[in-house]
Order: C-alpha cells, then structure tokens, then sequence
C-alpha cells in the first residue's frame, strides 16, 4: 500500500512556450483508483510519464508514502506502467512476456514459471502461455500486459487509456477485471483517459485537467452533480447555464425566482442542472414553460432543445416519455431543486 | 497461392533466365579453366584434365590461403566496425529529427556517389601523414568508406520502423538500460544487423581500388592475387582462385534470399507486430 502524493509538478518541453503541465498537486491515498482525465495534449500522459521515470520533470515532486521518487532510474521505482497499445514483445511468448519482469530481477525460473502461471490464470488467460502475442485478440493482449505489469508487484500501477482500444462488449468486461485485481491486491493504480465515461467507470476519484492545470478532483459523481466551474461542467456533458444571483435558498435569473436546496451560499454565480435533470410536468416549485424547439431521437435516448424565454437549455428523456412531444410544442417542465447547483 | 496470370509468369520466366545468364554463365569457363591443362581455341571443351591448378591454389607457397585468411579478417574487421558505427547512426536517422538531418544523410551517402578513387586519394595523403598506408588496419579503416552508408541506410530504414517505447515498456519492468538493449533493442534490429552486416562483409570482400591505394600492394587481398594472376596469363589459377573468390557471395545470396525477398523483408523493427 502506498500513498502516492504529487507535488507543483511541472513539465516545460525544451523550446515550447508554455508548460505541458503547470504546477499539478496530487494527494492519491494508498490502495485507490484515480483517473487523471482531460483532453489529448493536457499533460496527462506527461504526468504519468514522470511518475514513472521515463521523463524529466521540470519542476515539482513525487513522493510515495513521504520519500521523494525522482532520483530512482525508472527500473528501481517500483511503479510499472503500461502503455496504451500495450507493447507485448512480439518475438516472445506469452509467458515469457510476463515473466520478463522477474527474469530482469534474477528471479529463479521454476519460480517464474510458478508465478506467470498463476498471474495468468489470475487474468483468465490460463491456457494461452505458449502462444504469440500477434496470435492474442486485443482483449487478452490487455490482459497478458496487465498480468506482465501485476507480476513485479509494483508500488504504484500506471494504465495508459487502459479501455479505449477496446470494444464496447468488452470495455465492462475490462473494467470488471482491472477493477476486481486492483482491489484484491490493494495495488495504488493511476490511469489516464480523454474519456469521461471510461473515467467514471473505473475510478474511484477523478482528477480533471485541463489546459495543463487541476480542475477538479473528486469522486466521479460530483463532476456531474456539483463541477466546480462552467468549463469541468462542459466537459463532462453539462449544456445547461443560467447567470444569477442566490440569495435566501432563491436563485434570482432570467428565469425568474428558482427554489435552491438548503445551505446554498449567498452570491452571485451560475446556476447549473444535468440535461437529464429535467422533469415533465407540474411540481410544487421550479416549474417552467418551454418551447421545443427541436428534438434528436438518439435510441436510449431522446434529446429535447427548450427554449425558455430567451434561454436555451438542453434536455435529455428516456424516448417513450417524450413520444407525443413534437417540435415546436409548448410544455410544462420542472426543475426538481435538489438537482440545481451554483458554481461561483 | 493463387497463380499468376500467364503474362506475368512468363515475364518472371525470362528475367529470370536473363539473370541466370548474366550472372552464371561468365562463371562457368572459370570453373572449366580451374580444372583444365590446355585448352586452346576453338575447342568446346578443354583437351585435358588436371588437378594441378588446384594443387597450387591451395599449397602453402602459392600464399593464396594466406591472401584468404587476410581478406577474411579484413572485411570482418570492417564489419564489426561498420556494426559498431552503423547501428547507432542508422538509430539517429531513423528515430530522430533534428538540425541538420538532410546534410547528415548527404554525407553518409556521399562516398556511393563520390567516386570512390577520389575519396581515397584525398585519404591517401592523410593516411601517409598517420602512417597508415600499406597497414591492414588503414584497410580496414578505408573500406569503411563503402561499407558504412551501406549498414547505416539499411538500420536507418530498420529504425524508422522501430517503437522506442519498447524500450521505455522494459525500462518500467525493471530491465536497466543495458538489459532493455540485450532483451529488446538488439532482437527486433537483429535482421538488419545480419542482412547489413552480411553486405557490409561482402563489399568490403570484393573492394579492389582502396585496397590497392592504401595498401600500396602490400596488403595482398584475393581480389589482388585474382588480378595478379590475371595479368599474368595463368588462366587456370585465375580460375581457381576466382572459384574461391565468389565463394562467400553465393553462400550469403543463399543465406539472406528469404530476407531480400518480400514478405520477411530486410524491415526488423517492431513496426507490423
């Protein structure tokens, strides 16, 4: 178990103007799963690079569990990343390729050959040690790379968009196992997604960054129900934004007077609620007339454009609940007020 | 395998018939000369047998085993030197890019567009300067002029197929930085590694011109010897000696046909994993 803390760590690449990474301060408590998500290009990649050694940081510190990493070569870290594209050796066998780890500690054979058989089976790929890497479908070539990473027993785990070159079917699948062994051998793992649903799937915390700087870093369920700014909002889908004024539990807007839940400070600010917030109908408070002014039937789901006033907001419904609802329509919607949340 | 259409195959037929001829058949009277006594023109066939050009070729006071024994150390000098340099200069041109790439590249190429004859005139009076000439090791040292564009050019295409991020994959794993080299790097660059190498030995084998200047006819190479006797009108020595001479040219086109043609390919790296 180790606490992984980062830093003000920074990364200016030589001759680049402005920082990959600008000052990152990271408390990832020993044994969880945290996301680092943003974009391509937000330095997370960079990030995971430094922890691992195999990049220099301009600035800044790691340490796990209080000692300072940085001056460990990356093959004495005890931090194993594993890359996107997996990167099995391809003139190696299966086994071979997760036995590398303890081959290169001078682990004697017959105990590698007993380890890799069980790190194999632990990763259900019991049979499949004799084969080639090239003969493995993308699924279990994952998999052999997490078994040859799991194997040294590493201090810190490193996964690289560990589900997105995955299908679909095989992505929950994935995320069950990686999961399943990262809570079994309480190993503190650290991943990097451009994907927020990948993100929210198999973290326990999520860590958004976005143009090189920490934006939020929560559990994944308040990036939807309280993002601390317009821009973390946007990011994971959020369409809907008011500009207000609360005061005594009311949000003051454009819309008129909105009921807030309690203990909602006082102050200007941006009233924000999820498209999928939204309510048909009538309600004892936060009820609104709105016009359709477009509609997206998208399969599970059905999207509605509302205008309300001069505001637009962005709607999502479950499609038979919205059936009978054309463009142009006028109906009655309500806003439930423990779904609203003020970002100042 | 489906079957070629029939223009194709013939087409295939000819050129290959074309290059049987082309490089086989001037081979053959040599080999008849290196057994005959007295063949004169215009006989077909030369009016006796003998084994004594043979007899000579290999006896001890004819020094062709020694020439042999010295164009093998030679080209294998130049070889592993070519290695040496080849692979970590063929890695910068493949992986990197930086300032003065194309100007690089020029240069390395510069001695297969350069007459070699002027190069070496230019080395030549260096060499004298260093007292390298009529030294093997200023032979060795000036066959590097042709070998080395040849392995550079051949790990530079290995390269730019290769992932360093192999490399870093091992590093995490815990292999130090020599390890990754050994277990990683040297297994996916080790078929341009052979098939240059293997060239490298070969032009290095049949340099004539540099070998001569810079050896200044004391480094007897077999190319010299062949030339001597040439010269000299001993047409069934010649014969012999040319035998042995293109030896190892037809032990490494058999050797490295599988990866000259096609699929294997002379590309190494990790790029089609």
């Amino acid at each position: 178990m180790t606490h992984v803390s980062i830093t003000n760590l920074s990364k200016t690449y030589p001759g680049a103007v402005a920082p990959s990474l600008d000052k990152l301060s990271l408390e990832i408590p020993s044994g969880e799963l945290t996301a680092l998500l943003g974009p391509s290009g937000c330095g997370k990649t960079t990030t995971m690079k430094m922890i691992a050694g195999l990049l220099e940081p301009s600035s800044g510190d790691v340490t796990f569990d209080g000692r300072s990493i940085l001056r460990y070569k990356p093959e004495n870290r005890g931090v194993v990343m594993v890359f996107q594209n997996y990167l099995l050796f391809p003139y190696m066998s299966v086994a071979e390729n997760v036995g590398f780890g303890l081959r290169m500690r001078k682990v004697p054979k017959a105990q590698i050959a007993e380890r890799v058989a069980r790190m194999l089976a632990l990763v259900r790929l019991p049979d499949l040690g004799a084969r080639k890497p090239s003969e493995l479908s993308g699924g279990q070539q994952q998999r052999v790379a997490l078994a040859r990473a799991l194997i040294v027993e590493p201090k810190v785990l490193l996964l690289d968009e560990p589900l997105s070159n995955l299908d679909a079917h095989l992505r929950l699948e994935m995320r069950d196992l990686i999961r399943g062994l990262q809570k079994q051998l309480g190993i503190t793992t650290i991943f990097v997604t451009h994907d927020q649903e990948e993100a929210v799937v198999l973290a326990d915390r999520v860590a958004l960054i976005l143009d090189g700087q920490l934006r939020q870093y929560d559990p994944a369920d308040h990036f939807y129900k309280r993002p601390v700014s317009e821009a973390v909002a946007r990011f994971f889908g959020g369409q809907n934004f008011v500009r207000g004024r609360s005061e005594d539990g009311k949000f003051q807007s454009i819309l008129g007077a909105l009921t807030l839940p309690d203990g909602v400070a006082h102050g200007d600010g941006t009233l924000t609620f999820r498209p999928e917030a939204i309510r048909i109908g009538a309600a004892p408070v936060n009820v609104l007339s709105a016009v359709v002014t477009d509609r997206l039937y998208m399969g599970t789901q059905t999207r509605l454009r509302l205008r309300v006033g001069e505001t637009e907001l962005e709607a999502v419904f479950s499609p038979d609940l919205v059936e009978g609802i054309a463009a142009g329509q006028t109906i009655q919607i309500n806003l439930p007020p423990q779904c609203l949340w003020v970002m100042t | 395998m489906q079957r070629e259409p029939l223009a194709i195959r013939s087409i295939q037929m000819i050129s290959g018939i074309v290059l049987i001829v082309w490089l086989v058949l001037p081979l053959i009277p040599l080999a008849i000369w290196s057994f005959a006594r007295g063949w004169r023109f215009p006989a077909l066939l030369p009016q006796a047998w003998s084994l004594t050009a043979w007899d000579y070729t290999l006896s001890d006071t004819a020094g062709v085993l020694d020439s042999l024994w010295l164009t093998i150390w030679i080209a294998v000098c130049a070889t592993v030197l070519s290695i040496l340099i080849g692979v970590p200069a063929g890695r910068a041109l493949g992986l990197y890019k930086f300032r003065g790439k194309g100007l690089v590249e020029l240069i390395i190429l510069a001695p297969v567009i350069v007459p070699g004859i002027a190069v070496a005139l230019g080395i030549h009076s260096v060499f004298i300067g260093m007292g390298l000439t009529n030294t093997v090791t200023g032979v060795v040292l000036v066959h590097l002029i042709p070998t080395l564009p040849y392995m550079t050019l051949v790990m530079a295409g290995i390269f730019a197929n290769y992932d360093p991020a192999f490399e870093q994959q091992a590093r995490s794993l815990g292999a130090s930085p020599l390890r990754t080299f050994w277990h990683v790097t040297l297994p996916a660059i080790m078929p341009g590694i052979i098939v240059g190498g293997l060239f490298a030995f070969l032009v290095s084998w049949s340099q004539y011109v540099l070998t001569l200047l810079i050896g200044g006819g004391r480094v007897v190479t077999l190319p010299l010897l062949l030339f001597n006797f040439v010269s000299s009108g001993r047409n069934d020595i010649t014969g012999a000696i040319a035998m042995i001479y293109i030896l190892p040219g037809i032990l490494i086109l058999i050797l490295t046909a599988k990866q000259l043609s096609g699929r294997s390919g002379a590309v190494g790296g990790f790029g089609r994993v």
